[in-house]
């Protein structure tokens, strides 16, 4: 078993406030991203007998979502807003000074697997811009000096 | 956590002390007085009907009747109802639900509470945006303390009437704040909007009758039971009562929140509370209601911040998100950004939205690089009339309208651009 007892208890959980089992599939893979930082096909059978669904079920919904993940991830995923009102703010020239601060590779990562650096569409924080997500935490109102900070002490 | 709004209203009054985020300060605010009212002295066709009085509007962006959209409810079920709160706000210069999340989330509890038992509903599933991770930690910890002082759950305030609220958290898909991808999802999908109809209140979450409501539109409905409907309808204007929570962003001295009456003047929003524009520039454009909206060019904006004026100048109130750009923008680097971001949230379903936000992008990027050709401005407005009305769901009006607003005022950009074969505004915000 990939899911773990503890994650299995919370999913069960989770099942038991909705009417219909597969409503708590969202909840499900959240809980499987926090413990394995993604979907492997190991963990996708493991839902999909939970959930009465087929594997491939389960991967069309990891797919469709942004924040779900199929392939094991770097330690931490950066995104610098860039839609409109942050982009209006310098958004833009903070993601590529960021960029080349941490020498990412084409798909945005860093090569020792700690980050993984790209940009994001409006994350409710236009009015503090520019600013970027780390994993759960927002950082708003930077500038470049503080971003490369905050970037550095990253484990 | 956001901070406080500059200016603040009945709904936001409190949010400076962190308190009123728990049970306890939120209690020694009244807090719950106006659910044990509604549930203890007033029958839910009463409820309705005051809600209706009151004349509260859709705060997620349609602006539909919220009273009338609770009577569609059926009162006789032969199973559960659901009511759906949409916290995905995920609609570009948006930031106001998530202030209400952070700060009052048992002001939106008690507005749920007492919209369930208008509508009979036995559970409230709230679908936050998975980005918003902190707003869901207060809510869910406000849930618990709603749950443990018995506002909710089997005997709520005592009465027989049950209720429990479930929080769902999203997972980065704009479509899921469009209801019936929202449900989608809530089930376990991919947030693929359904054909309407069946509408949710016959066939929500489910397959139960449901309602969805916004979480400011909730958040309203506690001050409407405590202080009556006249009271309500003397903030704003005739048609659109009550206030709401402007989010200012861009090129402004003060960019933040200001919760102000409905009708409140564009001008005297950007202008007056707000700074006026950074640096001391002069003012360009200004977008009145998140992304999906219509832009206004700088001599439009005299214009009542209430749908019945903004429709007049063909642009809408969305969420209130007002965008403000300053005389240096390009307006094809605007336009580049919002057809970049329709086609990437697109869900694809509809042919018309899945091939019409490519081609608006393509063909806005051709001309930003000075690649563009003179027929390609008729071609852009000929690709936006197709998309709108023609699609499952509205996310391809809302791709559309922008790319016809920009056309409308900023034509001779898009034509420089053409001319010049290049971008003429080289000291605009980089793309
Ligand atoms: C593409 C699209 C995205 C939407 N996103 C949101 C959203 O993020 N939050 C929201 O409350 N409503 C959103 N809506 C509106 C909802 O479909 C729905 O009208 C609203 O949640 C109803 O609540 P209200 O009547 O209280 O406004 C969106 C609509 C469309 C077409
Ligand atoms: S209009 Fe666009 S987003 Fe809406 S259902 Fe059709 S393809 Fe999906
Ligand atoms: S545009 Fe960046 S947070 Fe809204």
């Amino acid at each position: 078993m990939v899911i773990s007892r503890d994650s299995r208890a919370r999913i069960d959980a989770e099942i038991a406030k909705y009417p219909q089992r597969r409503g708590a599939l969202l909840p499900a893979l959240h809980i499987v991203h926090e413990e394995h930082g993604h979907v492997a096909a190991e963990s996708a059978r493991e839902l999909a007998e939970i959930f009465g669904l087929r594997p491939n079920e389960v991967m069309e919904v990891v797919s469709f979502y942004n924040m779900f993940y199929a392939t094991p991830q770097p330690r931490h995923h950066v995104y610098v807003c860039t839609n409109l009102p942050c982009s209006l703010r310098g958004a833009r020239s903070l993601l590529r000074d960021l960029e080349q601060h941490l020498g990412v590779d084409e798909h945005g990562n860093t090569g020792d697997g700690r980050i993984h650096l790209g940009h994001e569409e409006c994350l409710g924080a236009c009015a503090y811009a520019p600013m970027m997500r780390i994993d759960d935490r927002y950082c708003e109102d930077l500038d470049l000096e503080q971003a490369r900070r905050i970037l550095d002490a990253l484990e | 956590m956001l901070k406080v709004p500059y200016v603040t209203s009945y709904l936001t009054e409190h949010f400076a002390d962190d308190a009123f985020a728990t049970l306890d300060g939120y209690e020694s605010r009244g807090g719950y007085d106006a659910a044990r009212t509604a549930l203890k002295k007033m029958a839910p066709a009463d409820v309705i009907e005051l809600v209706k009085r009151a004349g509260l509007q859709g705060r997620g962006g349609a602006g539909f009747s919220t009273g009338l959209k609770w009577s569609f409810m059926p009162v006789k079920s032969d199973g559960p109802k659901y009511l759906v709160c949409n916290a995905d706000e995920s609609e570009p210069g948006s930031f106001k639900d998530r202030i209400l999340l952070e700060r009052g989330p048992h002001q939106m509890l008690e507005g749920i509470l007492i919209a369930a038992w208008a509508t009979g509903a036995e559970k409230t599933f709230v679908y936050v945006r998975g980005e918003y991770a902190y707003p869901a930690r207060q809510l869910e910890r406000a849930i618990e303390e709603a749950r443990a002082k018995g506002y909710l759950g089997e005997r709520v305030l005592g009465t027989k009437f049950r209720h429990d609220v479930v929080l769902q958290r999203g997972a980065g898909a704009y479509i899921c704040g469009e209801e019936t991808g929202l449900l989608e999802s809530l089930e376990g999908k991919k947030g693929q909007p359904r054909k309407k109809p069946p509408f949710p209140a016959q066939h929500g979450a489910f397959g139960r009758p449901t309602t969805v409501n916004n979480v400011e539109t909730f958040s309203h409905v506690p001050h409407i039971v405590r202080n009556g409907a006249e009271w309500f309808r003397g903030f704003g204007t005739e048609k659109s009562p009550g206030t709401t929570i402007f989010g200012v962003s861009g090129h402004v001295v003060r960019p933040g929140l200001y919760e102000l009456p409905l009708g409140t003047r564009l001008d005297e929003i950007v202008f007056q509370h707000a700074g006026g524009v950074l640096g001391g520039r002069q003012l360009k454009g200004v977008i009145p209601g998140g992304m999906s909206m219509p832009i206004l060019p700088a001599g439009q904006i005299d214009v009542p911040m209430a749908n019945e004026s903004l429709r007049e100048r063909k642009t809408m109130l969305g969420t209130g998100g007002i965008m403000v750009m300053d005389d240096t923008c390009c307006m094809v680097r605007v336009a580049e950004i919002i057809t970049y971001f329709f086609r990437d949230e697109s869900c694809g379903q509809c042919t018309q939205c899945r091939e019409g936000t490519g081609w608006l992008h393509k063909i806005v990027s051709r001309i930003e690089r000075g690649a563009g050709e003179k027929q390609d401005l008729d071609v852009l407005l000929d690709v936006a009339g197709k998309m709108e009305g023609q699609t499952i769901c509205a996310f391809a009006d809302a791709a559309a309208w922008p790319v016809q607003g920009l056309l409308r005022h900023f034509r001779g950009d898009f034509e420089e651009h053409v001319l010049q074969h290049r971008c003429p505004f080289p000291s605009s915000f980089e793309l």
